[in-house]
């Protein structure tokens, strides 16, 4: 009884979403084919799928690039934010010093900032990943720092009752306590490390070979080519929704047997 | 005040000679930082092998004077003894204290293998000792075969074994016990306190335990400590002169039911000795 109703539940999650999509392409194209609306302001799924396919080759290299960068700054943040969150575990005192900081690093626009690290960083393709790497690193610093500090008082009492070092206590407690909240910040981290990489392209306008989907959109833009336009707007949209797949799926493999965030996916076990 | 009745094994030890107790609590007292006074001054010895019961109104001090016992609390006047040596020395002279808490307070991402463990990884036991060690202990709380489960596909008493397991994996002498059953089902807790007297005899432990409940209180105790709050205090402490062993049978005689009501009135007249002029707000 209860699995079948998991069955359900799951089925439904995906068919749900896809459905959703095929109606909404469906209505896309009938209302442009009813309504006459011209291609350079609002083209039909056929004319973006078709735009894709003769733009493949060029996209999927903008593609790769994209993808790299945003890769590249989320591994950064990752070790970078991790770093920083243990370093503040260790001491209030330089917590309280440098947490200001990494707030500031987070209220500024990367827009406003990275002409500023473009002309300092001379390779663009570093510059890119600097910017999206610093979009990407507060909700790990800040998540993993929370985590960290997020730590049944009863467990911390029964740790001391049994005379556990600082490091055991870091390795078995504090450590296993943070990962769902870590698990969090990826996710949100890995959608910010590709808007940054996106954002930063904007900015840059790179040309040639090692441009990347936001430069295909900014040039597509130029010509009035709007099918390819969405086309490589939809590739960034799958790139996100890719991201943050990979990243729930880390995340249940990692918590999913123990963590309450995953009891709807058990079944309530 | 030598208490007229002890438990059998207090009776043998005390024919030999007069035996250092297991805790010696000195005029230990408690104010904390706020200046809300948790406890006046205590004497209080618990001797090799009893079963001595805290029991009392909110605010009266049994968790703090728990707590102290811990060395999880720091008295802020007084002394504590263990075994006629400080705190650090347990563990290292062959007597040895293990906690059970409130709640089981378990790592709900460990097994209940590795939760068990947890007392002797942190001493760094060899492994292979450590997991014998733990299946004797899951034996012995009647949870073999769920070593693999995770704390969450357990029930309350279970859990609660499982954490009895992991005090009792270090082999300690002395167990210390916070309202350890009070969020189980009446069912359960008799289960799990008749269990535990059979833990307590057959392992020569001796217990300190903070309950609520009367009935708890007279059904595993040897000696009983009545405390009154505001401020929390020792208000008088009695004998339960029972025979052993005690079973269900002893739940439902008159022995047991004359013991709850002496009990019941001294707690009403601790409750009555207590101030009122606090609240009981506890820092």
């Amino acid at each position: 009884m209860k699995t079948a109703s998991a069955n359900f539940d799951s089925t439904l999650r995906i068919a749900g979403p896809i459905a959703v999509g095929v109606i909404l392409l469906i209505l896309w194209q009938v209302l442009c084919t009813v309504k006459e609306v011209p291609i350079y302001l609002f083209p039909k799924p056929t004319d973006i799928w078709a735009s894709f396919t003769a733009n493949l080759p060029s996209l999927l290299r903008a593609l790769s690039v994209t993808l790299m960068v945003t890769l590249q700054a989320f591994v950064v943040a990752v070790v970078v934010g991790t770093a920083i969150a243990f370093v503040f575990n260790q001491s209030r005192l330089i917590e309280a010093c440098l947490f200001p900081y990494a707030i500031i690093l987070q209220v500024t626009p990367i827009v406003a900032i990275s002409p500023l690290i473009i002309i300092l960083v001379k390779d663009t393709r570093l510059a890119l990943t600097v910017c999206a790497a610093i979009v990407a690193l507060f909700p790990i610093i800040s998540n993993t720092t929370l985590g960290l500090r997020s730590v049944d008082p009863g467990l911390v009492n029964l740790f001391r009752a049994n005379k556990a070092s600082r490091l055991q206590t870091l390795m078995r407690l504090r450590i296993p306590s943070a990962l769902p909240y870590f698990f969090a910040g990826l996710r949100i981290s890995s959608g910010l490390a590709l808007i940054g990489a996106v954002v930063a392209e904007f900015v840059a306008g790179t040309g040639g070979m090692g441009s990347g989907l936001a430069y295909e959109i900014l040039q597509a833009g130029f010509q009035l080519d709007i099918p390819l336009m969405f086309a490589a707007l939809g590739l960034i949209t799958l790139v996100g929704i890719a991201l943050f797949v990979v990243m729930s799926a880390l995340s249940n493999w990692a918590i999913g047997s123990w963590h309450e965030s995953h009891a709807e996916e058990r079944g309530h076990g | 005040m030598a208490p007229l009745a002890l438990s059998r094994k207090v009776e043998n030890d005390m024919a030999l000679a007069p035996e250092t107790p297991v805790i010696d609590v000195r005029s230990a007292e408690k104010t904390f930082p706020n200046g809300f006074r948790g406890l006046e001054p205590v004497d209080l010895r618990v001797e090799p092998g009893e079963f001595l019961t805290l029991i009392g109104p909110s605010g009266c001090g049994k968790s703090t004077l728990l707590g102290m016992m811990t060395n999880l609390l720091k008295p802020s006047a007084g002394e504590m003894r263990w075994w006629g040596g400080s705190f650090d020395q347990t563990g290292t002279t062959g007597k040895s204290l293990s906690i059970v808490f409130q709640d089981a307070t378990l790592m709900p991402w460990a097994t209940i293998q590795a939760n068990v463990r947890l007392p002797l990884d942190l001493a760094r036991t060899p492994r292979k000792e450590a997991d014998e060690r733990v299946r004797q202990a899951l034996e012995k709380v009647g949870l073999a075969g769920f070593e693999d489960r995770l704390p969450r596909q357990l029930s309350g008493g279970m859990r609660m074994r499982v954490s009895i397991a992991r005090s009792l994996v270090t082999e300690p002498n002395l167990l210390l016990m916070d309202e350890p059953f009070g969020a189980l089902d009446e069912f359960t807790r008799n289960k799990l306190d008749s269990d535990l007297l059979d833990l307590w005899r057959e392992k020569g432990l001796s217990i300190v335990f903070v309950t609520h409940s009367i009935y708890e209180a007279v059904f595993l105790s040897t000696r009983v400590v009545v405390m009154a709050a505001r401020p929390g205090r020792i208000s008088k402490i009695i004998d339960i002169d029972a025979p052993w062993p005690r079973d269900e049978a002893f739940r439902g005689s008159p022995r047991f039911a004359a013991l709850c009501a002496e009990l019941s009135r001294e707690l009403r007249e601790a409750s009555e000795k207590s101030g009122t002029m606090a609240q009981g707000a506890k820092p």
